[in-house]
């Protein structure tokens, strides 16, 4: 039986808002580095662009509208397809064990980007 | 003579399901392939199962799957389907099957019932009727109208893959007509009821289920309603 509780908000409304925001934030976020990346950078450019505190803010924002995206999509594909309706109880193992990976991954990820732009 | 390909499973003798061969003689006429069904049953076969009632798309029995595309046999004309001579008659996907092309609906139906499909005002009623004005009833137009024949619910992905949870584009296009009607007083309570993440949020609106009523309804945009009075009422 798939249930909610392991959903980012435990709400639809919310989740689906969350992961429209979020996509618009990424989409500036990427939009902003290609063009930064077009202009032509240097290590002294990029290292003063990231320095500054208004571009760690937009990347910390970037980190968790990544993070808040990927779980509301990878939740939607894990309990459309890894189920026990699908799959029969195998289901029930996969989708836990792949849930845990994937937030692992997410949460190690976040740690890892604000120690780069802090570190 | 129209070669035509039916989907055969009895689940109390076959160990699967297998599709039989069948050559229709249509005498060049334009027949709707609950015709062709017919003839099949009546010369060829009558053992074939299927469901029908009113011939004439308004009782919503003979829902199937027609050439890869869900639609009512009775008002589905072999022109509009048949491509090199073949017709390839299926149950409507991802509902248990019964026997042939009859397929158990109560998932379908079960989702239905979960949106409280009456009306619901509990102020003392009228001695004639609940009067509505004519602008009113039009934002029914295009909801009440449906048969209920499962075709768009049953050609959706997110019914199929989690016909327990996710209330499917019939059901919700029913929602909405009750919380589009002026007369309802359940509007909250209805609401409630559907933002969780499966009820309504399930839909990814690849709209399927537009492209297969055959009453030509729209459950995308009647979600989307939905969608809007849950983000108003959050607002």
């Amino acid at each position: 039986m798939v249930t909610q509780v392991t959903s980012f908000s435990r709400n639809g409304l919310s989740d689906w808002l969350i992961q429209r925001i979020s996509s618009l934030i990424l989409l500036a976020y990427f939009l902003f580095i290609g063009v930064q990346i077009a202009n032509g950078i240097d290590y002294t450019s990029w290292r003063a662009l990231n320095d500054s505190t208004a571009m760690k803010i937009f990347t910390l924002l970037a980190v968790g509208a990544y993070v808040s995206h990927a779980w509301i999509g990878l939740w939607t594909v894990f309990t459309d397809y890894l189920t026990e309706y699908m799959l029969g109880s195998i289901g029930n193992v996969l989708r836990p064990l792949l849930q845990i990976a994937v937030v692992l991954a997410l949460v190690v990820y976040a740690i890892w980007v604000i120690q780069i732009i802090w570190g | 003579m129209l070669q035509v390909s039916i989907y055969r499973f009895n689940p109390e003798t076959d160990a699967a399901p297998q599709m039989q061969e069948y050559q229709v003689e249509t005498g060049g006429k334009d027949l709707m392939v609950l015709d062709v069904l017919e003839m099949i049953k009546a010369e060829h076969d009558a053992s074939v199962t299927y469901r029908r009632s009113c011939r004439e798309g308004v009782c919503g029995s003979d829902g199937l799957n027609i050439n890869g595309k869900n639609g009512l046999a009775c008002i589905t004309p072999l022109s509009d389907t048949v491509k090199k001579n073949k017709l390839v008659i299926r149950p409507l996907p991802g509902l248990p099957v019964v026997r042939d092309l009859v397929v158990d609906m109560s998932l379908f139906y079960a989702q239905y019932e979960k949106i409280e499909p009456y009306l619901q005002n509990n102020s003392p009623a009228p001695a004639i009727e609940r009067l509505q004005t004519p602008e009113d009833r039009a934002k029914l137009d295009g909801l009440y109208e449906c048969i209920l024949c499962a075709c768009c619910s049953t050609s959706c992905p997110s019914f199929w893959w989690n016909p327990d949870r996710f209330i499917g584009p019939a059901g919700l296009l029913q929602a909405y007509r009750f919380l589009a009607d002026s007369r309802d007083q359940a509007t909250e309570e209805r609401l409630a009821n559907l933002d969780d993440p499966f009820s309504v949020f399930r839909c990814h609106g690849i709209q399927n289920c537009v492209n297969v009523c055959p009453k030509g309804l729209n459950p995308t945009r009647a979600i989307g309603h939905i969608r809007t009075m849950l983000l108003n009422r959050a607002a």
